[in-house]
């Protein structure tokens, strides 16, 4: 197993006013993974990430970071952590390049064009580099807070809604930047929206809820436990009920007999293995149909049942 | 724990670049007004005044006027350097750098100050256009300037995390620190003052100022120079503190 990282014990957040946005909170991140933080508004990612970069005061619990405890050592600490944060907050009259030179100074390096110069290339953000943030568009400001991030080499990178409000294309782009920043080993912890980000990049996936982890695990694992499969096929003649030989696969008779409906698999190919047979089965059984609908479940199908079910049971 | 002096560079210099970017604001406007004042009480209305404790009224408000600037542009550098960056979010950066209550002071407050000693240096070569005035004892003057300004740099901090809002940030200088400055023996010695308001004035801190730096100046005062020294002192140990409890508890500036 990979060495830890990072790793939270018991991290408990009570705000003034009552609301509890972390509620004993255990994580361990491991050394070189992306690690996707899923979960609804306000489920307390932002204070998670806030907690452990010197934004938020935990209210119990402690946290170490590279073997060092943040509450006693955090200078050592916070020297290698990176925050990009949610929000474009950026010095909008600042230009570029010294904004960028400006937040490695700010971690206690030295001046370092050269590594300045490399990390706005990589960023597309060189021919740039004189212009006033504020000249900037949304995208390219995000890259910005990106950069400022990545001034000082942070061996964790906080990377809180990276792609938020960008088009298509740029997240694209940032997906290969941060698996180009996977490859020199920096460890990556994202929370996103967009659960499509988590299934490219994660490799684990952890669900927070109401200030609760619900569950851990590696992506593929997770896939592999909780995916489904589902296939619609429409039948050319109603059935009164279903043939003996499909009875063992999880199918129902639909629509009155016209449609059969499949619901099973595991997210490892079972499923689709699964729809082979029984339209096999249906083709010798002489069951005429004339079409098949199959859909495999996404991480997000994943996290929208396990955020419903959850809530279910705690109504 | 170490002091992390790369870091302190960084904000100092950047602090000081954000008063060149807005050179207009932060350096000619104020000169400008004190110019002005110089112009009309001290070449103007000066010359129909007697002279002060036997300094000429042109030369004897220079340390008032000078104070006058130093106070305000002080507090509100101070207090918009620190206030900015909470009010556009940028804050996440210093909460999340490896850097203290030292660095943070050193680099916002020192570069307040700084800026302040460059306008002082200005005002005063500015104001040897319009008055003759000479310096009894240049070394504490520039001693009790830096103490004035650094002392009301750290006020102008404590404001910039206590504000939370435009208004109350401008609430301060112009309603309390204006007039103070005003009635504190700017333009006049309080000796000329009928009791009671002349003891009344006594309980006017800016009063003590305005008395310690003319008396750098010309050799004599309202008050003891070293009331007026122990009283910046002890105001500067004061904000000192407030700022490392500021620190230490994280109000207004971690959730």
């Amino acid at each position: 197993m990979s060495e830890t990282i990072l790793e939270i014990e018991g991290l408990t957040k009570t705000y003034p006013g009552g609301l509890k946005a972390l509620d004993n909170v255990d994580l361990s991140i491991r050394k070189g993974e992306i690690f996707a933080l899923l979960g609804p508004n306000g489920a307390g990612k932002t204070t998670l990430i806030g907690a452990v970069c010197g934004l938020v005061r935990p209210s119990a619990g402690t946290m170490r970071v590279f073997g060092e405890d943040l509450a006693t050592n955090w200078r050592a600490a916070r020297a290698r952590i990176g925050l990009v944060p949610q929000e474009l907050s950026t010095d909008m009259f600042e230009q570029v390049d010294r904004a960028v030179a400006y937040s490695r100074g700010l971690f206690g390096l030295r001046s370092d064009p050269a590594r300045i110069e490399e990390i706005l290339r990589s960023l597309s953000l060189w021919d740039k580099r004189k212009e006033q943030i504020r000249a900037l568009s949304g995208g390219m400001k995000r890259r910005v807070l990106i950069a400022k991030a990545l001034a000082h080499e942070p061996d964790l990178l906080f990377l809180d809604e990276p792609t938020a409000g960008v088009d298509v294309e740029l997240r694209r782009d940032m997906w290969k930047l941060i698996g180009a920043m996977r490859e020199r080993g920096v460890t990556i912890i994202l929370t996103t929206h967009y659960i499509e980000e988590a299934e490219e990049m994660a490799d684990r996936v952890g669900v927070i809820r109401q200030g609760r982890i619900l569950m851990v695990d590696d992506k593929s694992a997770l896939m592999s436990r909780l995916g489904r499969t589902e296939a619609i096929i429409s039948l050319v003649e109603p059935l009164a009920e279903l043939p003996a030989s499909v009875a063992a696969l999880p199918v129902t008779l639909t629509q009155d007999g016209r449609q059969i409906c499949y619901r099973g698999g595991d997210g490892s190919g079972k499923g689709k293995a699964e729809v082979a047979a029984l339209t096999k089965a249906l083709t010798h059984a002489g069951i005429d149909f004339d079409g098949i609908d199959i859909h495999e479940s996404s991480l997000e199908d994943i996290f929208v049942d396990l955020v419903e079910e959850r809530e279910a049971g705690a109504a | 724990m170490g002091f992390n002096f790369q870091s302190t560079w960084a904000i100092y210099t950047r602090e000081l670049m954000r008063a060149l970017r807005t050179a207009f604001q932060s350096i000619l406007a104020p000169v400008l007004t004190t110019s002005l004042y110089f112009i009309v009480f001290g070449a103007a209305i000066g010359g129909r005044m007697p002279d002060l404790g036997g300094v000429d009224y042109g030369a004897f408000i220079v340390p008032g006027l000078l104070l006058l600037t130093l106070l305000s542009e002080s507090t509100s550098n101070a207090s918009f350097g620190i206030y900015m960056p909470r009010f556009t979010g940028t804050i996440y950066e210093l909460l999340s750098a490896p850097v203290g209550v030292a660095e943070t002071l050193v680099g916002f407050v020192g570069a307040a100050a700084t800026k302040s000693l460059i306008l002082a240096a200005i005002i005063l070569t500015t104001a040897t256009l319009f008055v003759d005035y000479s310096i009894a004892h240049p070394f504490l003057a520039v001693g009790y300037i830096m103490l004035v300004a650094a002392s009301f740099s750290l006020f102008g901090f404590i404001l910039g995390i206590w504000a939370d809002s435009f208004e109350k940030l401008g609430i301060i200088p112009q309603l309390i620190l204006l007039p103070l400055t005003f009635l504190g023996g700017t333009f006049y010695s309080i000796d000329m003052l009928p009791d009671p308001w002349r003891t009344a004035a006594l309980f006017n801190p800016i009063v003590y100022l305005v008395s310690g730096l003319r008396w750098t100046f010309y050799g004599s005062a309202d008050v003891n120079i070293w009331v007026s020294f122990g009283l910046t002192v002890g105001f500067l140990a004061v904000c000192v503190g407030i700022i490392a409890f500021i620190f230490k508890t994280g109000w207004r500036l971690r959730a």
